[in-house]
């Protein structure tokens, strides 16, 4: 299949692994920020192929594994409210919150819908007219213009019952806090394919300027993944860090210029609070107060009561790098797909759902 | 009948129940035993001869909720059919007698349920078994999805068959007999209103003659597990052949074979073919001896034209599915974890 077979091609494979090997003299830790990418090397067997010598670390890149406890008891929470309808991807319907997940409350009578697309709950809500549809808004640069596209076609159809809870993120400043932490020394990071096809390959322009970090922008098949370890090891072994671009069938140095456009034009920056990196500053995407009758937020007043974590639930060290799931004491014990205890093990971009599903236990 | 919709009378065993059975199902569903119209059917067992003379009764039972009803390749009546035949066939027996429930939801137009009622009566005509006993209720608007189908079977199984899951031996060979994902990628790109240059379509027929040809062809006790990879679709299966024998198995992804439009629609959905649900397919676990014979009798099949050797059984790893990937690597199949596929079957 075109633009599928081309970039899972064995020989070609085979000859960036023979240069990765070659190149590699000394140790690198990548972090491959994006859980797509986490899901790709796992799902190939790309660890098992590369040399010793490079080790790869899943970072935030999971947009239901970083939505906090507090958020999700607030979507809890909506879903409560008598006659609304809250709408939203399948993964967030499984992630616990602090006492219960969606699919508890769905169970209990909230009326929870999982859609594919934005363009599904807005025609939820068109459908019924009489009652509130709110839109549980995740995801990272990627979605969110979806998601603000969406807000103006509702505006523009006077679709008054429509309405999204945005818990939308931004990657930069996410790198940002994971590096200005300092707990976990790396030496490169495979960029967002995704993410970047909206903000630009010189969006990570900053990564080489201020922290001397390589960063390969990759697609999601493993000759993508496996040109940007290669770029990244070039990178590390010459100390010249810049920003590759191994996606280039997608991305752009500049990016979409028009989801930009469209998700500048309703969202603005604010403060956001990510499960393993807590409250950082202009790192999340709220209504714009023009939109307030879109917002959730000033829509429904409901109380998500207190905010609990899960005991010994380290979901917050793997989404920083600073361990891989398998040391996590519950992985694969308590929590496993079945009965997840953290985000991690339940998301199709999960780290800890990527390891347990087709690394456990390798014979 | 056509324009006229089914409504809460037409179960209410009066006069409308009775017009129904007569006018509609009794048109297609002509065996002997349910024109008795008794309260069961009493069926006699065929004259048999060796190696059926001392047979074992196989039964089985599965319920069908499809959503749409008619989509490319089939509809709810013929996967209704084509399920519990194939249920039966993967026991190594014979399928012979079938009953068919209806639970129909008021509304449901009369014109398609007859489409569906003929489309049962070919497929059972096609996989030679008889619907001999059958129900009809009628639902309240909103109890039921337009409509569901009930089957339940009744096959025999040859004497000195022994076909089951925990049959699978170290060594074992695993054939596919084609291409994985058709049916419930149909289903899906219907559901979401997908469109491909080469459409997709289900997959669904009945096996037993493709079972049949393929016992006839192998020495007795050469073929050990017969599986039809159904809802959670080849990975879930294997698993569950891994797990109920206690032996490992080893599949090749680069051999599996998937067609063009499926790869495109998993592509675009998200979704691993593996996972997919298929509706005429089934993967067999045969002695190596027999290997080479039952992969011909397979594609002398027309349900088998494009049938594979995927993999083997072995004693390492007991209870997991190892795959060795395109690149040459090998990872876990791991069963499906939850469920946020529409209904599929």
């Amino acid at each position: 299949m075109k633009y599928i077979d081309e970039f899972r091609d064995p020989a070609l494979a085979r000859k960036l692994l023979t240069h990765i090997e070659s190149r590699s003299t000394r140790p690198v830790r990548l972090m491959e920020f994006c859980g797509g990418h986490t899901h790709a090397i796992m799902r190939y067997g790309l660890r098992t192929l590369l040399p010793p010598t490079v080790d790869l670390r899943s970072g935030p890149g999971c947009p239901v594994c970083v939505t906090s406890n507090a958020d999700l008891d607030r979507a809890i929470a909506l879903a409560g409210v008598p006659g609304l309808i809250l709408a939203t991807f399948g993964d967030m319907v499984r992630v616990p919150g602090s006492v219960q997940s969606l699919q508890h409350a769905k169970a209990a009578g909230a009326d929870v819908r999982m859609v594919y697309s934005t363009l599904d709950a807005l025609k939820i809500a068109r459908d019924n007219p009489a009652r509130p549809v709110v839109f549980l808004g995740v995801g990272f640069e990627t979605t969110a213009p979806t998601v603000a596209a969406a807000i103006l076609q509702a505006a523009a159809q006077g679709l008054g019952n429509f309405s999204v809870l945005s818990l939308h993120k931004l990657t930069p400043p996410a790198t940002r806090a994971i590096l200005d932490a300092g707990e976990i020394a790396l030496d490169g990071i495979i960029g967002p394919g995704h993410v970047t096809t909206v903000i630009g390959a010189d969006a990570w322009q900053f990564l080489p300027a201020e922290y001397g970090m390589p960063v390969a922008v990759a697609g999601f098949e493993p000759l993508d993944i496996l040109r940007a370890v290669a770029d990244l090891v070039n990178m590390a072994e010459d100390r010249h860090p810049a920003v590759s671009n191994s996606y280039a069938r997608s991305v752009t140095r500049q990016g979409n210029p028009a989801a930009i456009e469209v998700m500048d034009r309703v969202f603005e920056v604010g403060t956001a609070d990510w499960r393993g990196l807590g409250v950082v500053p202009a790192s999340g995407l709220g209504l714009r107060p023009e939109f307030v009758q879109f917002d959730a937020i000033h829509l429904f007043d409901v109380d998500p009561g207190p905010t609990r974590e899960h005991k010994g639930c380290r979901c917050g060290d793997v989404l920083r790098g600073t361990i891989t799931p398998p040391e996590c004491p519950l992985f694969g014990r308590a929590c496993t797909p079945a009965r997840p205890i953290g985000p991690c093990m339940v998301s199709a971009e999960g780290a800890c759902a990527a390891y347990y599903q087709f690394g456990r236990d390798l014979p | 009948m056509s324009g006229d919709v089914i409504l809460l009378a037409h179960g209410s065993g009066g006069r409308l129940s009775h017009t129904l059975v007569e006018k509609l199902f009794l048109r297609y569903f002509d065996s002997p035993a349910l024109l008795q119209l008794d309260d069961s059917a009493v069926l006699e067992i065929p004259n048999l001869q060796p190696p059926l003379s001392n047979p074992h009764l196989a039964f089985t039972t599965d319920s069908y909720v499809v959503s749409p009803l008619f989509f490319p390749g089939g509809d709810i009546g013929k996967l209704a059919v084509c399920g519990t035949v194939n249920d039966l066939s993967m026991s190594g027996a014979r399928p012979l007698w079938l009953s068919a429930g209806f639970i129909i939801e008021e509304g449901l137009p009369l014109g398609d349920l007859e489409r569906i009622v003929a489309s049962m009566a070919t497929t059972a005509k096609r996989a030679g078994v008889q619907i001999v006993a059958g129900d009809t209720k009628v639902v309240d608007r909103g109890s039921a999805d337009k409509l569901f189908i009930n089957t339940a079977g009744v096959g025999l199984v040859p004497t000195g068959v022994s076909i089951a899951g925990d049959q699978a031996r170290p060594g074992d060979l695993i054939l596919l007999n084609g291409t994985i994902g058709d049916h419930g990628m149909t289903i899906m790109t219907q559901r979401e209103g997908l469109q491909f240059d080469s459409p997709l379509e289900s997959d669904c027929a009945p096996l037993n003659g493709l079972v049949g040809s393929l016992l006839a062809a192998l020495p007795l006790g050469t073929l050990h597990c017969l599986r039809d990879p159904t809802r959670g679709g080849l990975a879930t299966t294997l698993n569950e052949l891994a797990a109920r024998s206690g032996v490992g198995i080893e599949i090749d992804e680069s051999v599996l074979p998937v067609r063009d439009a499926v790869r495109g629609a998993c592509e675009l959905l998200g979704l691993d073919p593996l996972y997919v649900a298929n509706e005429g397919k089934l993967v067999a676990l045969v002695a190596p001896e027999a290997a080479e014979a039952a992969l011909a009798a397979l594609r002398a099949h027309e349900n088998g034209r494009e049938a594979v050797l995927i993999g083997q059984v072995t004693e390492a790893h007991p209870g997991r599915v190892v795959l060795r990937t395109l690149l040459g690597a090998r990872r876990i199949v791991d069963m499906l974890m939850g469920e946020q596929l529409p209904r599929i079957c």
